[in-house]
């Protein structure tokens, strides 16, 4: 089996695994608890905390909030930005076309009460124009966020120049990292970010656990009321071994980023330009402003659930942006962002692979996507119409 | 569980009657590339008869399974039966499908009625 969607979510690290199980076999106290065991885990906690603050560049404990994952994070941080943009009575935020659904859909929330979105053009090449950010910054406008990697196509946003133009327009910045943090340097000082969401499970941690970094000084809105957990800022008893594994699979991720950067960058580089050979196919997606792993292609006359089904039959473990593996009637949002039409939307692959894949890997993919494209092109109407002059090629 | 029964994998890893008929008397062509699906039938009638039946399809797996399993429960068949064929019929040959995949089934059954519409037309006009 070879798994290539570790964009979807990865496999954690033994090392997450152990730091987990430890945690749970010997530090289940309540971190509110007084007693030995629930202090131990409150010390895991905090050194959790400290691991992340350090990893991401931050210089303040108070400037964590874990969080049940990306999602959450996401959510809390717009809340965030809304009830300050508010209270200032600025209503105008300023996004991109091709965020993650955890950001539109509490955008589409925030519009019915009264705010105003701006949707940044992602051009064809899949990134956002600073230049644009710093033109539609209005003297209303409460928060830019904006995504540092796209999770479909990879492609790595120009998170510092909009963090600059942010802040010396005194306007809040957030990045949803979810698929930057432990895959490419991230750093919220350098960066000039705001606040920044995290989900452990894109890079070897576990599922349900992420956080949010907000800068100091800024009045975090709670999403969850309850206890007080969290200096108050998100009720609930901690996810202590959860916490405990984020850290350690994050401090993992870092401290080998660099070389496993140079092995996965390889990889991509030799299934994108094996993947180009097959005729009238397209990356999508700036070729090198993108995520070390990820590799995402259309191909004219396919439809790309079969393709996946038919690549999990080869023991190809892939994702797809077609309608079909949405659940919706339309391809997905990220590809007809980038100009990509309905028909040749429906035709996409994305593979994200980490650094376990073999050489002989990557050839067994080249292999297997030019044998099974070639295969449903073969009894495809479109192709045969495209083939036959009838329709024109699109890609 | 899978997302598909065992009986859409066959047809879909296995699809039956697959392919073009050149002399088709009775070819029907549904849905778009704009929702992703597009079915191609070629029928082939003789005597009120389906003797030979193809299709073509760009589709997800449940739109090549159920291409594949309304060829065969056409085939061979008279055409008065052949115009009873349902969707749900077709999806329950295939031990049945998913709800959001139901429109599969539907543009099999469209596909057919659609080669068959030609078949009558082109009959027609033969006939004046
Ligand atoms: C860019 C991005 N944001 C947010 C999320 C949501 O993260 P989670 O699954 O931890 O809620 C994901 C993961 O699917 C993602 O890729």
């Amino acid at each position: 089996m070879i798994y290539a969607d570790n964009a979807a979510t990865t496999k954690m690290s033994d090392a997450a695994i152990d730091a987990m199980t430890d945690c749970m076999r010997n530090t289940y106290g309540n971190p509110s608890s007084l007693y030995e065991v629930g202090q131990r885990a409150k010390e895991v906690l905090e050194d959790a905390r400290d691991e992340i603050i350090k990893a991401i560049g931050a210089d303040n404990f108070r400037e964590i909030i874990f969080t049940s994952g990306g999602s959450e994070a996401d959510n809390q941080a717009l809340r965030t930005a809304a009830e300050i943009g508010r209270a200032a009575g600025k209503m105008h935020i300023i996004s991109s076309a091709f965020e993650h659904h955890a950001i539109l859909h509490t955008l589409n929330k925030l519009e019915k009460e009264g705010f105003e979105v701006t949707y940044l053009d992602v051009h064809e090449d899949g990134l956002v124009r600073s230049e644009e950010v710093e033109a539609a910054i209005r003297p209303d406008t409460c928060l830019v966020t904006i995504m540092y990697a796209n999770n479909e196509i990879g492609t790595i946003q120009p998170i510092r120049e909009i963090g600059a133009i942010c802040r010396a327009k005194g306007v809040l910045f957030h990045t949803d990292a979810v698929q930057a943090i432990g895959h490419i340097p991230v750093n919220v000082k350098d960066d000039n970010i705001d606040m920044l969401s995290a989900s452990a499970h894109k890079f070897h941690g576990p599922k349900g656990t992420g956080f949010l970094y907000v800068r100091k000084g800024i009045k975090i809105s709670n999403l969850i009321e309850g206890g007080a957990q969290e200096r108050g800022k998100r009720a609930g008893t901690e996810n202590v071994p959860g916490i405990r594994a984020t850290a350690v699979a994050l401090k993992d991720a870092i401290a080998h980023m660099e070389e496993n950067d140079k092995i996965i960058r390889a990889k991509r580089d030799r299934l994108i330009a094996g993947l180009k050979e097959i005729p009238h196919s397209a990356i999508n997606g700036d070729e090198n402003k993108r995520l070390p792993g990820n590799v995402n292609f259309c191909f004219e006359g396919i439809e790309g659930e079969s393709l996946l089904l038919l690549l999990d039959d080869k023991g190809i473990q892939a994702s797809s942006g077609s309608a079909c593996t949405s659940g919706s009637l339309d391809p997905s949002h990220v590809l007809l962002a980038i100009g990509r039409v309905h028909d040749v939307a429906h035709g996409s692959l994305r593979l994200s692979i980490d650094e376990t894949i073999s050489d002989e890997d990557v050839e067994y993919i080249i292999n297997a996507v030019k044998e099974v494209v070639t295969y449903l092109r073969s009894f495809s109407p479109i192709w045969r119409d495209l083939v036959a002059g009838k329709k024109e090629f699109i890609l | 569980m899978a997302l598909y029964s065992e009986k859409v994998m066959d047809h879909f890893r296995n699809p039956r009657n697959v392919g073009v008929i050149e002399d088709a008397n009775g070819v029907g062509e549904v849905g778009n590339a704009k929702c992703g699906d597009i079915m191609k039938m070629y029928l082939k009638i003789e005597n009120d008869i389906v003797e030979d039946v193809k299709f073509e399809t760009f589709g997800c797996g449940s739109a090549i399974a159920s291409s594949s399993m309304a060829t065969e429960m056409i085939k061979g068949k008279p055409l008065s039966e052949v115009r009873e064929l349902t969707n749900k019929a077709v999806a329950e040959a295939l031990d049945g499908l998913p709800d959001y995949k139901m429109h599969c089934s539907v543009l099999a059954e469209e596909a057919i009625k659609s080669a068959l519409e030609d078949y009558e037309k082109r009959k027609s006009e033969n006939n004046s």
